[in-house]
């Protein structure tokens, strides 16, 4: 009689619900999950070693496509590691603008997370209605770097340039009437804070809609509540970070017990979940926008009342202002050197960590003295979630295993590098 | 000359149907669009119904492969053996009476059961033929989920065959004037409801195909036109369901001013309507629970519901 052997399937690379380019290999009895092995490096693109080979300036626009659903904080981290190096502090301003985008960025990722989850799980529309309001998110984006997604807006030193005083608007097109565009443009008659201030209003109410059609539904706590369950003590073990660990209990927040930018003066809670399964994970990320909602609101506040300079005054750092070039020998000197040879950090090692919304996002940066970096080590979270796969899948259905991926915030992007 | 101006129309009526899988398709995409705040198809033709015929086109164009590792005789049947037992199902269904093919055939309902059995063969021979992992696992969902949910249907109808005494569509539909049979078979309505989303493969149930886990399903392997007979198939069964709940139980043809053919088409659309609605907004049981609740809830319920049904016939005697 031939012997009975599980059945192995190759979930992805190109499977709808592979979160980009996984690659899953499942071995199956009948549907029930005996095996999973993740298999990771399709999407690797060598950042870390590119990074040797750029300026500190130049390797900034990388750390945008590492996490590709929330930029600006790997941007951060990125930052916040060469400013420790070159032992600069960058001004009050300019940590409350990054405050203000951090948030924005924990919205848009969790947005996008909660429709592919959603989405996974079978429910279709709520991708639809968060995309709606990452729209107006991207638009912020788009404001004040020119770009939507990859926005390099901060730099060693502060970021790019103030908020601009007045919101991009719709133009006259001839596929919307009048009446459309009068609509479209409604709130954006005023300055980029008044926008955010207007969706900080709105976006309450957006939460609510998305957890009428999840939170209480049957389906939707059948197919969550008790699927890949993590126990606090092993999700320290696994060195899980983020949404992950809190879901677990854990009351683990970088912005709360390590505080950078301006976190320490702002008040917001850290929302924790109990049991540890997919339905707290997805609890503590809806819990996480409404609160972003609140810091967000509140740097609004702070930066209306306080204007100031978002870059540091130092030449060697930033570049100098556009009209001293025209005046300046020294200025344009100063330009030209920034532009081409970049900062000269001086040597040292530093590891810097941002909660980004996946987790500890974190940047190690060795520095010989040089005009580049000896070395830069990423920290990507997904990559510590993604190894628990089989953990998490073990004994569960192929369905539950399409829930727990969803419920990791995976992005490939960060984990293959 | 009688026998051939019917086999015409017959064809006509065949094309007709066609047209309607097509045009929900396109009707699905832009009421979803409308529910999900965004447009859907709007460029081809007004409202875009032109997408409709566009997508048959392109299904049409498309190269007629088989892969070499699949089955070729059992790949080839499939979609044809699914598209047929939907198409089939029509013949005996009335629009108004005296509407129909078939007429007052006395077994009309048991015709459109068998059928609903055979549309299992098309699906699980297509899966099990494309010599897929993600095809199979599709195939076996679809049995397992078709065979639980064709048990509580058929007992909700045999409670209405018990309450009408009849087993022709006809008669059936004849039963529900003036009172619709839904006022006496509330919980066979929502029996049958739930069953028949079940049948039809819809979101809320349509696990043999759930893209996020099994790619499409058991029609994984499937492309060019032989995919568009699935299609074809799940969207004709989708108006057989739909119209035979308007039939069964919101009252057929009866309805003030209008035309009875009429009234049965605008109930059938509320009812597509519905479903629609119901695939927007719910998400997708995981295949145990959908089994658990198939037998553990429905069946059960189904039963119950027989029972109460011929207790009260016994007393108070039948339509």
């Amino acid at each position: 009689m031939p012997e009975i052997s599980n059945f192995t399937m190759n979930f992805g690379p190109q499977h709808p619900s592979a979160h980009g380019v996984l690659r899953l290999v499942l071995e199956l009895d009948g549907e029930v999950i005996e095996r999973a092995d993740p298999h990771i490096g399709l999407l690797h693109r060598a950042t870390e070693k590119l990074a040797e080979h750029k300026t500190f300036l130049q390797n900034l626009p990388y750390m945008d496509r590492l996490d590709y659903v929330s930029m600006m904080c790997n941007e951060h981290a990125y930052c916040r590691a060469v400013e420790g190096l070159l032992g600069i502090e960058i001004p009050q301003r300019a940590q409350y603008i990054r405050t203000l985008f951090d948030e924005i960025t924990r919205v848009l990722n969790h947005l996008l997370w909660l429709g592919a989850y959603a989405l996974d799980v079978g429910a279709m529309s709520v991708f639809l209605y968060c995309f709606r309001e990452r729209e107006d998110l991207m638009d912020v984006y788009e404001a004040v770097s020119g770009a939507r997604m990859h926005a390099a807006y901060y730099r060693p030193g502060g970021v790019y340039r103030d908020l601009p005083a007045q919101m991009p608007q719709y133009e006259a097109s001839p596929y919307r009437d009048a009446k459309r565009l009068e609509e479209l443009n409604a709130n954006r008659g005023g300055s980029v804070l008044d926008f955010i201030e207007d969706f900080t209003r709105r976006f309450p109410g957006y939460v609510d809609e998305y957890e009428t059609l999840l939170t209480d539904n049957r389906i939707w706590k059948q197919r969550t509540v008790g699927i890949g369950v993590v126990a606090p003590e092993r999700a320290i073990a696994l060195g899980f970070t983020g949404p992950m660990l809190r879901a677990s209990g854990v009351a683990w927040d970088l912005r709360r017990t390590q505080p950078y930018a301006a976190y320490a003066d702002l008040d917001f809670e850290i929302p924790l979940g109990k049991e540890g399964d997919c339905y707290d994970r997805y609890l503590v990320r809806v819990a996480e926008m409404r609160e972003s909602n609140k810091i967000i609101a509140q740097c609004v506040d702070w930066l209306r009342k306080n204007p100031g300079p978002v870059m540091v005054d130092d030449y060697k750092v930033a570049p100098p202002p556009r009209e001293e070039m025209k005046t300046s020998m020294e200025a344009l000197i100063h330009h030209f050197k920034l532009f081409s040879e970049g900062m000269i950090v001086p040597a040292g090692e530093i590891y810097a960590a941002v909660e980004a919304p996946k987790g500890e996002f974190g940047i190690y940066l060795l520095s010989d003295g040089a005009n580049k970096p000896y070395r830069m080590k990423i920290r990507a979270p997904g990559f510590s979630h993604l190894a628990a796969m089989d953990e998490m899948a073990k004994g569960h259905m192929i369905a539950d295993v399409v829930a727990i991926l969803a419920t990791m915030d995976i992005v490939f992007g960060e984990i293959d590098r | 000359m009688l026998f051939f101006a019917q086999i015409v129309a017959m064809f006509v009526t065949l094309l007709v149907l066609l047209g309607i899988a097509g045009f929900l398709v396109f009707a699905e995409r832009r009421v979803l669009g409308l529910l999900q705040n965004r447009l859907g198809p709007n460029r081809l033709g007004p409202l875009g119904v032109g997408q409709a015929l566009a997508d048959a086109l392109k299904l049409l164009c498309k190269e007629d492969f088989v892969p070499p590792f699949a089955s070729g005789l059992l790949y080839r049947t499939a979609p044809i053996l699914v598209a047929f037992s939907a198409l089939a199902g029509f013949a005996v269904l009335p629009l108004a009476p005296g509407i129909s093919w078939a007429g007052d055939w006395e077994i009309g309902l048991l015709l459109i059961l068998a059928l609903s059995s055979l549309h299992v063969y098309g699906v699980f021979l297509g899966g099990w033929s494309s010599n897929n992992k993600f095809a199979l696992y599709g195939a076996i969902r679809a049995v397992a989920q078709l065979i639980s949910y064709e048990l509580p249907m058929g007992l909700a109808l045999l409670a209405l065959v018990l309450l009408a005494g009849s087993l022709a569509l006809q008669g059936l539909g004849a039963a529900g004037q003036p009172v619709p049979l839904i006022v006496y078979q509330p919980l066979g309505f929502l029996i049958f409801f739930i069953a028949g989303i079940a049948e039809t493969q819809r979101l809320p149930f349509d696990l043999a195909e759930a893209e996020s886990e099994l790619v499409a399903g058991y029609h994984t392997e499937y492309g060019g036109m032989r995919f568009g007979y699935f299609f074809l198939g799940e969207y004709l069964g989708l108006v057989l369901i739909a119209a035979l709940i308007s039939l069964l139980y919101l009252g057929a043809w009866s309805g003030p001013w209008l035309p009875g053919w009429l009234w049965m088409l605008l109930k059938t659309g509320f009812v597509i309507g519905i479903f629609f609605w119901l695939r927007a907004s719910l998400p997708r049981p995981r295949y145990d629970q959908l089994l658990h609740w198939g037998w553990n809830a429905l069946l059960p319920l189904a039963i119950l519901n027989l029972l109460l049904t011929a207790i009260a016939a016994a007393l108070w005697g039948t339509l």
